[in-house]
């Protein structure tokens, strides 16, 4: 395996051993919907994105919303990792008066771009970011995460709408399709498929890829660089709590700090993964 | 902490439902959270659970009306009052539909959730909705009551924001309540508190701790911000000249002007204070760290309730 | 079976003096929407006289057919139709938007017999139309709902979130007809916002979809039948391609007509054209 590529799992595992704790320690927040993304977000931090720790407000930084604004844990501890600030400080996560509020809040925490929480609203936000870029004939991209059951939202058809017809080729979005909303299986509750067809009615350019592999992750942001004159989705199949054996596929962990006993087996479960690829 | 009051809700929705046929519910996908699931177990086929489109699923759930069923829709007290509050405006209240808009986590409950997730503004949007039930429940008897009397024979929309904890109950099974009708728990005459949902607790245990300082205040539970019990205020005005609000939503909107708007008109001139959210954001923590912090505490009550003697 | 040469003739003709009828209300009141009202004026006609099972007599019965009017704002067209069912006088046509009016600008259905929801903002209209549909699934009717939306309501992000609803809820017995005229009220949809892939954009949310011309009653009306025949336990949905300002020359095509009152002059060609 190539060194970076093993570089980035590595970093992917760590985050996650990172979003573990900083539940465990808070008693409360959002694990198994981190655990899905820490690739994605972990290619993005440690490869795609341009940013500049020491300057968070750069004018022509990359620009990355995480609409799914309860995953922050592993957004926190990429931003942590990354530098914008020191990793002892994830421990205060949804603690009185933190900068780590229980969703992402641009105005406390450095690094991030947008405030998200409320489902379906950073999808537009990113759009409205990369509007600007393109009026400015800046050469940024903006960057989202949003969850499948996300897209369940009007809002999000909203922009894609309006993206799809400003032909915004700086905005990318990945959907962490894990298939599992806080209330069960996404297909039960609200199926999306077919969700390449939807986009591309919508005039975006789609690409399904393993969202647990990097080599895929970063060939689709290539991909999707390359495509002129569309957005870009990056339907991203994942497993949600993915590395944490107990938490994988299982919707009542959207939402749920584990005990002692269930945080020692998942840090002795990401550990070895961590060694593995070390 | 006694029973979460949301469990009670979804007991008694599961319960009144089966009593109804016309009683169905809708979810956002949150009916683990505000208790839905419940009905959704037994009675599949009346649960409609539409993902995650809040506005969606209220306008269905006036169509549900609009076919003489009773629909309970169901949220975050914070979409409640945002993302459906179009449709609660424009179609349910308009057409004085039988929409009963379950508000789940009302004010800061949502604890750790942090700001986005914290309902601040629910009953001052709702209140604003001409012919708009408006009610919060203290404690579980209320709660059940509240859930029989709009899945029964209420006629009309209703907003309920419903409290996701609950400490013990501060009334007996088969209490009697009265749409528009305050609850007087204490009775005193050096002051007069005036709460709802949660914060009532609070107001009577501080009642008591005052009461081993030889003050004595009355606690008024006012369970329904709308319709409004004026005489209630006014009375206690003229019996104690000295008023305080309580309430886990901001100061604008909420009980405190719905207070202040009656005393105004009534020409009663007393002494005012309301304790709520300072018109400020919120922020993570713990349901109780943050009730203290935001100065809606049993101390800060108690405070209040000194400082204007 | 299609519907015969003579009932044809009778409906376009209905259509003629519905347009006429408007209009003159429109100017009469100088207010309201001509735009929108002329392009939807065979598919409301289509309904409520030929295809929904509607009439003053069962207007209380569970197991009525609804229509619902999503685009609000084709009010004038609507209340024309509840007149010709004999919901209201003809007379009260007069009183549309006036004071004390049961006629409100926007559909109420608390103030106006016939009308099965009050609509005005954009995007809420198919919502509840799902919840009609499966209202009247828990009941065992067999009634449909017939949800006329237009083609800028489109742009709301809830009717996406209604359609991916209705696919879920097997809601085959409601039919939404698209009111395509293409024009917005800032203007052409194409400039304010284009809505390219139509169909393929219903299909991917799992609808059955027909495309007509809405003008065209005989067409508009096979495409009706084939929805109610379709029963997959797909919702349908009708792409109905038509003008606004319809019928009209110098309304055609444009927004400016969307809300606009309507000139002595402007009414004098307009019945000049109509030529009833």
């Amino acid at each position: 395996m190539d060194r970076e590529i093993q570089e980035l799992y590595k970093k992917s595992y760590e985050l996650r051993i990172h979003a573990v704790k900083m539940v465990y320690h808070a008693k409360t927040g959002h694990a198994a919907p981190s655990l899905s993304m820490a690739d994605l977000i972990s290619a993005l931090y440690f490869k795609i994105l341009r940013v500049d720790p020491s300057e968070p407000r750069w004018k022509d930084r990359d620009r990355f919303v995480l609409s799914k604004g309860h995953a922050c844990p592993i957004y926190y501890a990429a931003l942590a990792k990354r530098g914008f600030f020191p990793e002892e400080d994830l421990m205060q996560y949804r603690a009185l008066n933190s900068k780590l509020q229980g969703h992402p809040d641009m105005r406390k925490c450095p690094g991030v771009d947008m405030t998200t929480g409320s489902l379906g609203n950073g999808a537009s936000a990113s759009l409205g970011m990369a509007l600007i870029g393109q009026k400015e004939k800046k050469d940024y991209y903006v960057y989202a995460i949003c969850g499948d059951g996300e897209l369940q939202e009007g809002i999000v058809w909203e922009s894609a709408l309006y993206a799809g017809n400003a032909h915004a080729d700086h905005l990318i979005w990945f959907v962490d399709y894990n298939g599992l909303q806080s209330g069960g299986s996404v297909r039960e509750i609200q199926n999306l498929e077919d969700l390449e067809e939807k986009f591309k009615s919508f005039g975006w350019d789609v690409q399904t890829i393993d969202g647990h592999n990097m080599e895929e992750i970063l060939a689709a942001v290539e991909t999707a660089k390359e495509r002129k004159g569309t957005p870009s989705v990056i339907l991203a199949k994942t497993t949600k709590g993915k590395g944490v054996s107990y938490m994988e596929n299982q919707y009542l962990w959207h939402m749920k700090a584990p005990n002692e006993e269930q945080y020692t087996q998942a840090m002795k479960e990401l550990s070895k993964e961590v060694e593995r690829y070390a | 902490m006694g029973k979460a009051l949301r469990d009670v809700y979804g007991e008694s929705l599961l319960k009144y439902a089966k009593e109804n046929k016309k009683v169905v519910a809708l979810d956002a996908d949150l009916a683990n959270c505000s208790k839905t699931c419940m009905m959704g177990k037994e009675l599949p086929e009346r649960m409609f659970d539409v993902g995650i489109a809040e506005n969606h699923m209220i306008a269905m759930g006036a169509g549900f009306a609009s076919c003489g069923m009773i629909p309970f829709v169901n949220t975050f007290a914070t979409l409640a009052a945002s993302m459906c509050a179009l449709s609660a405006k424009a179609l349910i209240g308009y057409s004085g539909l039988n929409v009963r808009i379950m508000g789940a986590n009302n004010g800061l409950s949502g604890g750790y959730d942090g700001a986005t997730h914290h309902a601040l503004d629910d009953m001052s949007v709702m209140r604003g909705i001409p012919g708009m039930l408006v009610m919060s429940p203290s404690d579980g008897v209320m709660t059940d009551w509240m859930v029989r009397t709009l899945a029964e024979d209420y006629e009309g929309p209703a907003y309920v924001g419903i409290p996701r904890n609950g400490y013990e109950n501060l009334y007996e099974e088969g209490e009697d309540f009265e749409i528009g009708k305050a609850k007087q728990l204490t009775d005193g005459k050096d002051a007069a508190v005036f709460a709802y949902g949660l914060s009532v607790f609070r107001a009577k245990k501080a009642a008591e701790q005052l009461a081993a300082e030889g003050i004595h205040i009355s606690v008024y539970d006012m369970f329904t911000l709308k319709p409004f019990d004026r005489e209630a205020v006014l009375r206690a005005a003229r019996e104690t000249g000295a008023i305080v609000t309580v309430e886990e939503h901001s100061i604008v909107g909420g009980l405190g002007t719905a207070v202040l708007e009656t005393l105004a008109e009534g020409g009663e001139q007393v002494s005012v204070r309301r304790l709520g959210i300072q018109d400020c954001y919120t922020h993570s923590g713990a349901y109780e760290d943050l009730v203290t912090e935001f100065g809606i505490g049993i101390a800060s009550i108690a405070d209040a309730v000194k400082e204007l003697l | 079976m299609g519907l015969s040469e003579e009932r044809i003739e009778k409906l376009e003709g209905l259509c003629r003096q519905f347009r006429k009828d408007v209009l003159t209300i429109l100017h009469e009141v100088q207010t309201g929407h001509a735009g929108g009202s002329l392009s939807e004026c065979e598919i409301l006609t289509l309904l409520y006289l030929e295809c929904a099972n509607i009439s003053k007599e069962n207007q209380n019965q569970e197991d009525r057919d609804r229509i619902v009017l999503s685009k609000g704002h084709g009010a004038p067209m609507l209340y024309r139709c509840l007149a010709e069912k004999g919901f209201f006088p003809k007379e009260e046509l007069h009183t549309l938007r006036q004071p004390g009016s049961r006629l409100q600008g926007h559909p109420c259905s608390a103030k106006t017999p016939g009308v099965e929801l009050s609509t005005g903002p954009l995007g809420i209209g198919l919502s509840a139309s799902v919840g009609m549909a499966c209202a009247n699934r828990l009941r065992g009717n067999d009634a449909y709902v017939y949800t006329v939306l237009g083609d800028g309501e489109l742009n709301e992000g809830t009717v996406w979130e209604a359609a991916m609803s209705a696919a879920k809820f097997r809601c085959d017995h409601l039919i939404a007809i698209v009111d395509w005229n293409k024009v917005q009220l800032d203007g052409k949809a194409e400039e304010i916002m284009p809505m390219d892939c139509m169909e393929e954009r219903w299909q991917a949310f799992g609808w059955n979809v027909w495309r007509c011309n809405g003008h065209s009653i005989p067409e508009l009306y096979e495409a009706v039948q084939e929805a109610k025949n379709k029963k997959n336990g797909k919702p349908c949905v009708i792409l109905a391609d038509t003008v606004k300002g319809k019928g009209v020359s110098f309304m055609e095509g444009t927004n400016v007509y969307h809300g606009k009152a309507i000139s002595d002059e402007e009414y004098a060609e307009a019945m000049k054209e109509l030529g009833v």
